[in-house]
């Protein structure tokens, strides 16, 4: 019963977030309502036994890209955002569009069972810790997609920098 | 317990409320931060099988979409300011430039 009310209680607060996250006039207020829910997503994954990724939802997105979002919302002077229309004037086929995906996914995972069961149970994870279990499959299984991120994340820096970058009159 | 056909359906929802957020704002950022919730939609059903299913991989590829949700957020974003400073406007409908 306990864990079925929280799971309502995060449900109800993420949806309600996200779609205040979408509707707000003022970008400024998007990204306070959304850096509300990616407190709320991180502490489900508390509640899904998987701290590590709570922390780096914590650190990474409310963390940088929350702020990255902040600045260029702060550094770009939206002052007639506050007086024209938020959404297209075709809003309904977006909604019906949406409606649709939601609506082929539930009925999808409707009657989805978990019948595999690997080797991480949840004992195994709290006498190893998390974040051990995790660096262990992330050095080993996974080392050569490791080495790309890291090459992505190289990519980002560089392209950012170029692009953002304000062109010399020559 | 909880079955993991909610945390399933509350991914599903979420997901549909970014794709109505991304086709219906006029404004890029916002648009910008509906890719956001997509992608966090997308970790939540990926966290939950990899509880269920008793399996770090989950774990594993959430870790990359957030790595590349970082790259995306800087290079987006700086594309958004190039956007500001080239017609200062952050209007998706104003941009109409490459329309044949």
């Amino acid at each position: 019963m306990l864990p079925k009310l929280f799971f309502g209680y995060f449900a109800f607060a993420i949806i309600v977030l996200s779609l205040l996250v979408i509707t707000r006039r003022n970008p400024v207020h998007s990204v306070m309502w959304m850096l509300l829910l990616f407190f709320q997503i991180a502490s489900m994954y508390l509640f899904l036994n998987a701290e590590f990724i709570a922390a780096i939802q914590v650190i990474v997105y409310a963390g940088a890209i929350l702020v990255l979002f902040l600045f260029v919302v702060l550094l770009l002077n939206l002052r007639e955002e506050l007086l024209t229309n938020r959404f297209i004037s075709a809003w309904p086929v977006g909604l019906v569009f949406a409606g649709a995906i939601f609506a082929g996914a539930v009925s999808a995972v409707a009657a989805f069972v978990p019948n595999f069961s690997g080797q991480y149970t949840v004992d195994v994870i709290n006498r190893e810790t998390h974040t051990k279990a995790l660096g262990q499959a992330l050095y080993t299984d996974f080392l050569f997609p490791f080495e790309i991120a890291s090459l992505i994340l190289l990519i980002a820096i560089i392209g950012a920098i170029v692009l953002a970058k304000k062109r010399m009159r020559s | 317990m909880v079955p993991l056909n909610w945390y399933l359906m509350l991914s599903a929802a979420v997901f549909s409320i970014g794709v109505f957020g991304f086709l219906t704002r006029r404004n890029i950022i916002i648009m910008f931060m509906s890719v956001e919730l997509m992608l966090n939609a997308v970790n939540i059903s990926l966290v939950a099988f990899s509880h269920y299913l008793q399996d770090l991989r989950g774990q594993v590829l959430v870790f990359f979409i957030v790595t590349v949700a970082a790259a995306e957020a800087a290079i987006g974003l700086a594309i958004i300011i190039a956007l500001f400073r080239n017609k200062a406007t952050a209007h998706v409908d104003d941009m109409n430039e490459m329309k044949g």
